[in-house]
C-alpha cells in the first residue's frame, strides 16, 4: 500500500492533528450493563456487555409511546442534550425535542450508541481482562460485529426498559441500516420504521469510501498495531484523514461551492506577515481549511478501533443476503408502516437505492411512503435544515398514531 | 373532493384494500380512511404533493403508473383507481393490465374524447379541437393517448374485462343523465368513469 507522507500531507496547523491529541477519555454514560452478553453473528460470545444510552420524554402507562433512535455511523446517543464531551448541541436536537417533529412531550425516545461505539457502549476501546489477569483495551482483537449485532443490543435495552412493543424506530445512515434490521429481525417489535438516507446493501463506492478511511488509520504510525493506548498516544493524523475524506461524501459538489466556492485564506504556515517566504500551501483555499477542521475535530471525541470496527460493520450489511438475495422476502408479511426518505443530491445513500427498497417493499405489498426531498446539501441533509422533511417527519408519525388509535 | 371522487369513493366498498394511482392532494385515499375504513394508499409523480400527503399522515409513494405498477404483487388490492390519467400515461393498456393484474377491481376515469363539441370543432374549423376539457394545445398535451368511450369499451372487450358500472360524468364531476345509451354518452359525456372486474375476478 502507498501512503504518502510528508510535506504533501502535513496536516499541522493551527488544528494540530500531529500530536497534541491525547488519549481519549471513556468518561461516564448512563447505560446498562447485560451479564449474559450477545452471541454475535461472528460465532464469539461477548459478555458482559454494556449498552450506552439516553431517554427524553416520559414511557406513556401503556408504553406505547417509545421511539428509538438509530444514530449514524460517528455519532452517539446524545441526540437532543449538550455532548458532555464536545459541549456542541445535541446532533438531532433540531428534530427531537418538546414541540419537534419528534415531539418528546408527545414521545418517549430513546437512542443507544451503538455495539463497537466508543461513547460508553461496549467497544473495541472497552477493558477486558486478558490471559494475564490484567485490564487491556480490545483493540483491533475486539471481535467484528455486523449491524444486527448492535440492533440485538438495542432490543436488550428496549426489553430492560419495559418495553414491549415501540411505536417506531428512526435514523438516518447507518442508523437506516439499523431501521432496517429492527424490521426484518424484530418485525412485530415496532409499528412504524422511518429509514432515511440509507440503503439496503452498502454499495461498492460505499465499502470503497471505507477502505481509505481505513488504511489512512492503519498507515498512520501511531495507530501501532491498533495498541495505540500502550504508546499514550492516538491515530490523530490518520483518524483525521479518514474524516476529511469521508467529509467529503456527506456534503454535495452544489453544497462545497456555495458554501466555499474558491475562496483562499493565508495558511498558517506562510509565516508571521505578509512577506512570508512563498510556498506551496502559503494560501490555502476555505474548503481545504474545513475539512481540516472536521478532521482535527474529529479526532477528540471518536475511536480510531471504532471507526475500523464500525466501517466494516457497515460494509458487510446486505439485508437481502440473509433471504437468498430476495430483498422481498426480508420483507414479506411484514406489519411495519415504512416512511423511506431520500434526498436528491445524496450521492453516498442515492435515491436509487431507496427507490430499490421501496420496489421491494410495494413487491412485499408493505404499507409505504416514500419521499425524496429535493435539497442541495447532500448526505448530511437529514441532519440539516429541510422543512420538508421535518413535515414529512412529524406528519408520518402522526398518521402512525393515528392509523393505530393512538389519539 | 371533486364530484367523481365521491362517486368513486361511492364504488369502493367500505373496509378494503385500495391502490390510488396519481393520488394528488391525497383526498381520496384520506376520505377512504376516514369514512369508509379502507387500507388506502397512494402513488403520486408530483414531488410536492407527495410530500403534502405524507406530511399528513397518508401512505403515498412516488412513482408512476407506468413504470411502478409492475413492482406490486398480484392480488395485493380489492380496487386499484386511475382518475383522469389513462390518456396520459404512455402504454395505457398495459396499465390497465397491471391495475388488474394487482387489484381485483379497477376504476379508471378518463376525459371522453368523443364528446360533440369535439367532434362538431374538429368538423367545422379542421383544426384540433379546443375546449374547457380539453384545453392544451397539441403539441404541449400531456393527453397523449385520447381516447372515446366506445373506444375504451372496445379495448375491454378484447382484454375481457367485465364492466360491472359505467357512467358518463360532466366537468365537475356531476353524473350526468346519459346511463342507458352508450351511444348517447359517448355523445355527451366530458368525462366517463368505470369499474372493471378482471374475468374470473
Amino acid at each position: 500500500m502507498f501512503f504518502p507522507t510528508g510535506p504533501t500531507l502535513r496536516l499541522e496547523n493551527e488544528h494540530s492533528l500531529m500530536s497534541s491529541t491525547t488519549p481519549l477519555e471513556i468518561g461516564s454514560h448512563q447505560h446498562i450493563r447485560f451479564d449474559e452478553g450477545l452471541e454475535l453473528d461472528c460465532g464469539v460470545s461477548l459478555a458482559p456487555i454494556d449498552v450506552a444510552y439516553c431517554t427524553y420524554g416520559t414511557l406513556s402507562e401503556r408504553g406505547d409511546n417509545a421511539i428509538l433512535i438509530c444514530h449514524a455511523f460517528t455519532g452517539d446517543q446524545y441526540v437532543a442534550e449538550t455532548h458532555p464531551l464536545t459541549g456542541k448541541s445535541g446532533w438531532w436536537e433540531r428534530m427531537v425535542g418538546p414541540g419537534k417533529p419528534i415531539d418528546t412531550n408527545r414521545f418517549f425516545v430513546i437512542c443507544s450508541n451503538v455495539l463497537g461505539g466508543c461513547m460508553g457502549s461496549t467497544g473495541p476501546r472497552s477493558l477486558r481482562r486478558n490471559d494475564e489477569g490484567a485490564e487491556a483495551p480490545w483493540g483491533t482483537d475486539f471481535p467484528p460485529i455486523t449491524i444486527r449485532d448492535m440492533v440485538r443490543a438495542q432490543y436488550k435495552l428496549v426489553s430492560a426498559l419495559g418495553i414491549e412493543r415501540l411505536f417506531a424506530v428512526v435514523g438516518g445512515s447507518m442508523g437506516g441500516m439499523q431501521v432496517l434490521e429492527w424490521t426484518v429481525t424484530y418485525p412485530h417489535m415496532m409499528l412504524a420504521a422511518m429509514p432515511i438516507a440509507t440503503a439496503p446493501y452498502h454499495s461498492a463506492q460505499n465499502i470503497a469510501f471505507n477502505e481509505v478511511g481505513r488504511q489512512a488509520i492503519i498507515a498512520d504510525p501511531d495507530w501501532r498495531g491498533g495498541r495505540y493506548w500502550q504508546a499514550d498516544v492516538v491515530p490523530a493524523r490518520g483518524l483525521a484523514v479518514a474524516r476529511m475524506m469521508a467529509h467529503i461524501t456527506y456534503l454535495s459538489e452544489e453544497a462545497l461551492t456555495r458554501k466555499f466556492g474558491r475562496r483562499t485564506r493565508r495558511g498558517p504556515a506562510s509565516g508571521p506577515g505578509p512577506e512570508g517566504p512563498v510556498s506551496l500551501f502559503s494560501d490555502i483555499f476555505e474548503v481545504e481549511s474545513y475539512l481540516r477542521y472536521q478532521g482535527s475535530s474529529f479526532v477528540r471525541r471518536f475511536d480510531a478501533n471504532s471507526y475500523l470496527s464500525i466501517t466494516r460493520a457497515m460494509d458487510w450489511f446486505d439485508i437481502a443476503a440473509d433471504h437468498d438475495g430476495e430483498l422481498t422476502a426480508a420483507f414479506a408479511r411484514t406489519p411495519v408502516r415504512f416512511c423511506v426518505v431520500s434526498f436528491s443530491s445524496d450521492w453516498l445513500f442515492p435515491t436509487s437505492a431507496a427507490r430499490a427498497l421501496v420496489r421491494a417493499l410495494n413487491q412485499a405489498a408493505a404499507n409505504v411512503s416514500f419521499v425524496e426531498i429535493e435539497t442541495d446539501k447532500g448526505h448530511d441533509a437529514f441532519l440539516l435544515d429541510e422543512p420538508d422533511f421535518d413535515r414529512t417527519v412529524r406528519g408520518f408519525l402522526c398518521g402512525v398514531a393515528e392509523h393505530a388509535g393512538l389519539v | 373532493m371533486r364530484l367523481d371522487q365521491r362517486l368513486i369513493a361511492d364504488m369502493i366498498e367500505p373496509g378494503t384494500r385500495v391502490l390510488d394511482i396519481g393520488s394528488g392532494d391525497g383526498l381520496l385515499i384520506d376520505h377512504l380512511f376516514r369514512h369508509r375504513g379502507c387500507d388506502a394508499r397512494g402513488i403520486e409523480l408530483n414531488m410536492k404533493l407527495v410530500t403534502r400527503s405524507v406530511a399528513h399522515g397518508l401512505p403515498v409513494v412516488h412513482g408512476d403508473a407506468d413504470h411502478d405498477l409492475a413492482h406490486y404483487p398480484d392480488h395485493a388490492f380489492d380496487y386499484v383507481v386511475l382518475q383522469r390519467t389513462l390518456q396520459a400515461v404512455a402504454r395505457p393498456r398495459e396499465v390497465l393490465r397491471q391495475m388488474l393484474r394487482i387489484g381485483r377491481h379497477a376504476i379508471v376515469s378518463f376525459p371522453n374524447f368523443g364528446h360533440w363539441q369535439l367532434r362538431l370543432k374538429l368538423l367545422l374549423n379542421g383544426r384540433m379541437p379546443m375546449t374547457a376539457v380539453w384545453h392544451t394545445a397539441w403539441y404541449d398535451t400531456p393527453n397523449i393517448h385520447p381516447c372515446t368511450i366506445r373506444d375504451f369499451l372496445a379495448l375491454c372487450a378484447e382484454e375481457g374485462y367485465t364492466v360491472e358500472q359505467w357512467m358518463a360524468v360532466d366537468e365537475e364531476g356531476e353524473r350526468a343523465p346519459w346511463r342507458r345509451s352508450i351511444r348517447l354518452a359517448n355523445l355527451f359525456g366530458e368525462q366517463a368513469l368505470f369499474l372493471l372486474r378482471r374475468q374470473g375476478g
